[in-house]
């Protein structure tokens, strides 16, 4: 697969922050491809630079291998973290005013029928719920049908039903073969959606591959989980554990031989009746990686 | 390029008259000021008597030494040098100067309207001071009333407002909305942006202008001399050159606080030293320099010039060269300075 956009040794630095620190890496037309990291990673500093928003202070962007210029432009589709819009215009008057700016692009029925945006059409923007407005500003970002789509923690604030629906419309998008580009702090999120990720923190990549693969790299284990209740002290002496605080205080085994930590359990008596063996998680892998918790 | 300048007008133009608060406010405002202006000054009551002098080595707007007649030692009258003769007695004829004395030598004459109250004091005052002689030449002529002249100004100012602020303060709301980071992620070019929003601003400032002159002139008749078609001009040009600025002011601010004040510190003293309420005439020279930098003193001029003593373009060629050449200077520096983001 061809690269459609590379970025070479970028750094970004602002008056007493260095933002981004050295980042290489490709993204392969038609993937999703994810940069994944807290709070502050220097993520959307990072695609901002991509998206040429802003410029870097040292390295260099590649868009299908030439700097960013006008066919950039009109090639892209962008989301940032947040957008405003004018005010006063309705979804549809949004939508056919980009549409002007771009040589070619979508027809408006597609795309209204892409975003699921049919019954806001003559709705003001200002007064969309956010799972609404985030699926006008994805079809504002589509509107002159990209070949590769920068999505800026799109799912940030929204309810659980309004990000599963966003996620079929980021598959939809893949479906029909565009390259995405998507930050986010959910690891379920890109899990679910990337079929490549890097992680970052403080400004530099910390992991970079599929989910899978990185998975499988750093964890040959798997994690048991039981309520901590349920646990008792000949256990300890058994088993390594650490306990989570939940509602419900659960204790976490992480073990790569199931059956022999089940039978240490079994043999001090422990209930394994609200057992459950998950596999390793991204999160798990930033917290390796890390040494800290997600600052989501 | 077309197609984007006109998308950008289209939906800025909407979004101006969907905004009914803001669009009633830019319409009632000026209307209750001519009406409220034309009540209060309904009277012939002006509140200084203003006699100008000529006079050997006394230049224009420099105040006379006393010793050239015992008149000028009278209080409260405004005693101001002029150089123009024919000038001051049209404005003798119209009750806005209430007297010119000629005191250089061999003149020795005086001109006065009979038919302006002020110019019957002024000459009795004249006439008791007990100096040299001075014989009357009378002039005749129908008053300007306060309200003909005064509605340039309250327009003028309508219109330096809605520019400054219209344009100036939404380009800032849109920096620091991130909307205009939106736009510049698209193919539109600063330069679209731009043009887009001062034709929308230039279109709507026009076409409330006319209504709100067109409006309050069918209650009020005012004395317009020269063409329609002129003062039209003159409304465009002033309102592009006001325009630019308020652009140039909002090209990099990035908050609308410093927008607000930045805007507050040009449109405040513009307002009193442009010549809104009242003349320049027998201000202080620095002032009346200073004045001259503002395109609303060049607006009101040239508007004036037109409505009041029928002036064609050309009569004022200057006012209108220097408003272009202001808007331009703005316009391409505000362009150079402009920026989409925060950053």
């Amino acid at each position: 697969m061809n690269d459609i956009l590379q970025v070479k040794d970028l750094h970004k630095h602002y008056a007493d922050v260095k933002a981004v620190n050295g980042v290489s890496f490709s993204v392969a037309e038609g993937s999703c491809f994810g940069l994944l990291g807290p709070n502050g990673a220097g993520k959307t500093t990072t695609i901002e630079v991509m998206e040429g928003i802003s410029k870097p202070t040292s390295g260099e962007i590649l868009y299908r291998g030439e700097p960013q210029g006008a066919r950039f432009r009109e090639q892209a589709g962008i989301q940032f973290q947040s957008t405003a819009l004018q005010d006063f215009l309705t979804v549809a008057e949004q939508l056919k005013l980009f549409a002007s700016f771009y040589p070619k692009g979508l027809s408006f029925d597609e795309l209204v029928e892409v975003c699921s945006l049919e019954k806001y059409l003559n709705r003001d923007a200002s007064k969309l719920s956010g799972g609404q407005r985030q699926r006008l500003l994805l079809a504002i970002a589509l509107v002159n049908d990209p070949d590769i789509v920068f999505l800026d923690e799109p799912t940030t604030g929204l309810d659980p039903q309004a990000r599963l629906n966003f996620w079929d419309l980021v598959n939809k998008i893949k479906s029909r073969n565009k390259t995405v580009l998507l930050t986010t702090h959910y690891m379920e999120e890109a899990y679910n959606l990337c079929d490549e990720i890097v992680i970052m923190d403080h400004g530099r990549i910390i992991a970079q591959g599929s989910p899978d693969a990185l998975l499988a790299e750093h964890f040959k284990d798997v994690v048991i989980e039981l309520p901590q209740s349920d646990f008792n002290e000949r256990a300890v002496a058994l088993v390594s554990y650490r306990v989570l605080e939940k509602v419900r205080p659960t204790v976490e085994i992480v073990t790569s031989d199931v059956n022999a930590t089940l039978a240490d359990l079994l043999s001090a008596n422990v209930s394994l009746s609200g057992l459950q063996v998950r596999p390793r998680t991204l999160e798990d892998l930033f917290i390796k990686l890390t040494g800290k918790e997600l600052r989501a | 390029m077309m197609r984007r300048i006109l998308a950008m007008l289209h939906a800025r133009n909407l979004e101006f008259m969907r905004d009914r608060s803001s669009l009633a406010w830019n319409i009632i405002l000026p209307v209750l000021l001519v009406f409220g202006l034309a009540f209060t000054f309904s009277g012939d009551n002006k509140d200084q008597y203003k006699v100008a002098v000529m006079a050997e080595g006394l230049a224009a707007n420099a105040v006379p030494v006393e010793s050239l007649h015992p008149l000028l030692a009278t209080e409260y009258i405004n005693f101001y040098g002029v150089e123009d003769q024919d000038e001051t007695v049209k404005k003798v004829s119209r009750h806005q100067v209430d007297m010119l004395l000629d005191l250089r030598p061999e003149q020795m004459h005086y001109w006065v309207n009979h038919d302006a109250v002020n110019g019957y004091f002024v000459r009795r005052l004249l006439a008791g001071s007990g100096g040299p002689e001075v014989t009357e030449k009378a002039v005749e002529g129908k008053e300007i009333r306060y309200v003909d002249w005064v509605v340039p100004g309250i327009l003028g100012m309508n219109i330096m407002f809605g520019c400054l602020f219209g344009v100036g303060y939404v380009i800032v709301r849109y920096r620091k909305s991130g909307y205009l980071k939106r736009v510049s992620a698209t193919p539109l070019t600063a330069t679209e942006f731009l043009i887009a929003q001062i034709l929308s601003r230039l279109m709507i400032v026009v076409v409330t202008t006319v209504l709100v002159f067109a409006g309050t002139n069918f209650f009020m008749d005012f004395r317009v001399e020269g063409s329609y078609l002129s003062l039209l001009i003159v409304l465009i040009v002033g309102t592009f050159s006001l325009l630019s600025l308020g652009l140039l002011v909002a090209s990099r601010v990035k908050s609308e606080e410093l927008a607000g004040g930045l805007l507050n510190m040009l449109t405040w003293p513009m307002m009193l030293l442009s010549g809104v309420w009242f003349s320049m005439d027998g201000a202080h020279p620095y002032l009346q320099k200073f004045s001259e930098l503002s395109p609303l003193t060049h607006m009101l001029k040239a508007a004036r010039a037109i409505m009041i003593d029928g002036a064609s373009l050309m009569d004022v060629s200057y006012n209108l060269i220097a408003l272009v050449v202001m808007g331009l200077v703005f316009i391409v520096l505000g362009a150079k300075l402009f920026k989409w983001t925060t950053d």
